[in-house]
């Protein structure tokens, strides 16, 4: 099983993470703001990532961490 | 579990200021990757220039330097003649190395300089406001070509790889994108590429990587992509437009 983590006060809500994803599972946290004031990404089903980089091959703050 | 991605260590661990969305981000962590893998974070030289990318001196776990508007190449070249054993790069925004810096580029390449040049590409002058770069698409619309810009009053875009191809110095050159995975993939082959040329002592070396710029293309960060993978390819193809190494060593 993989797994991300995201530093989600470094995020600026860009949302590139979210249009990779093979799986469909990064998406922005519509409910709460971090320091930035930005709606931060998330991963909301962790259990099905394949932990294939590709949301942080393509973020361009180095917010995302993958293990596998 | 172990870590299949993290924050390369020539990356400094310090928030960017770059505005959401700004492939500067990428293409910094590239470069990044690049020298850490290459191992040479101890003998490497950065040039920052001047546009957005100005704070990379902030970024860059290596020495760094600061040049005037245009003229990193040059002090690239002070840099390397007098410490032949660095691995000298500088990394230079499009309105800094394609239009005041246009002499300093193409002469470094032309005297086979062996640095390296990470040149960002995306169309606009940023730092000042988005207005037009000799790099803006015929029709592109910045702050000064509010009708978009009209090549009989304002020239054609200028292809750098293309020019710079026919220099006899240049040892590899290439255009590479960020728009998706994969050519972010093939940007950090071709970055890598480029350093481990200049260890081996071939000559000049460019990277152009096209990038986007959704505060000044007024598009939302996907849809600058889209642009970017749309018809910026179109005009500006991607591929390897010179590469010494391979030329000599089929021979």
């Amino acid at each position: 099983m993989a797994k991300v983590t995201f530093r989600e006060d470094r995020c600026k809500g860009c949302e590139l993470c979210t249009t990779v994803c093979p799986k469909h599972i990064v998406q922005m946290a519509k409910d709460r703001l971090n320091k930035k004031g930005f709606h931060p990404a998330e991963v909301v089903k962790q259990e099905e990532c394949i932990g294939c980089a590709f949301c942080a091959t393509i973020c361009p703050d180095t917010v995302i961490e993958v293990e596998k | 579990m172990t870590k299949v991605f993290t924050r390369p260590e020539a990356l400094n661990d310090v928030e960017l200021h770059y505005c959401p969305g700004c492939t500067h981000g990428i293409i910094h962590r590239l470069v990044a990757e690049a020298i850490d893998e290459l191992g040479i974070i101890g003998q490497t030289i950065g040039v920052a220039s001047v546009g957005c990318s100005v704070f990379s001196y902030n970024y860059f776990g290596c020495d760094m330097e600061q040049a005037a508007h245009g003229r990193a190449p040059a002090v690239a070249t002070g840099i390397k003649r007098a410490l032949p054993d660095r691995v000298v790069f500088t990394y230079q925004g499009d309105g800094d190395l394609a239009a005041i810096g246009t002499a300093e580029t193409v002469h470094a390449a032309s005297r086979g300089e062996n640095i390296t040049v990470i040149f960002v590409n995306n169309g606009v002058y940023g730092m000042t406001g988005g207005q037009m770069a000799p790099t803006t698409l015929a029709g592109q619309v910045t702050q000064t070509s509010p009708y978009g810009r009209d090549v009989k009053t304002q020239g054609y875009p200028l292809r750098v790889c293309e020019l710079l191809a026919q220099t006899e110095g240049a040892a590899f050159l290439a255009r590479t994108a960020v728009d998706n995975v994969k050519h972010i993939r093939e940007a950090k082959a071709a970055i890598k590429k480029a350093f481990t040329y200049q260890l081996e002592g071939r000559g000049f070396s460019l990277v152009e990587v096209l990038s986007a710029c959704p505060t000044y293309w007024a598009l939302p960060p996907a849809e600058a992509m889209k642009r970017l993978g749309g018809e910026v390819l179109d005009y500006y193809p991607l591929g390897v437009y010179k590469d010494k190494g391979a030329e000599t060593d089929e021979k």
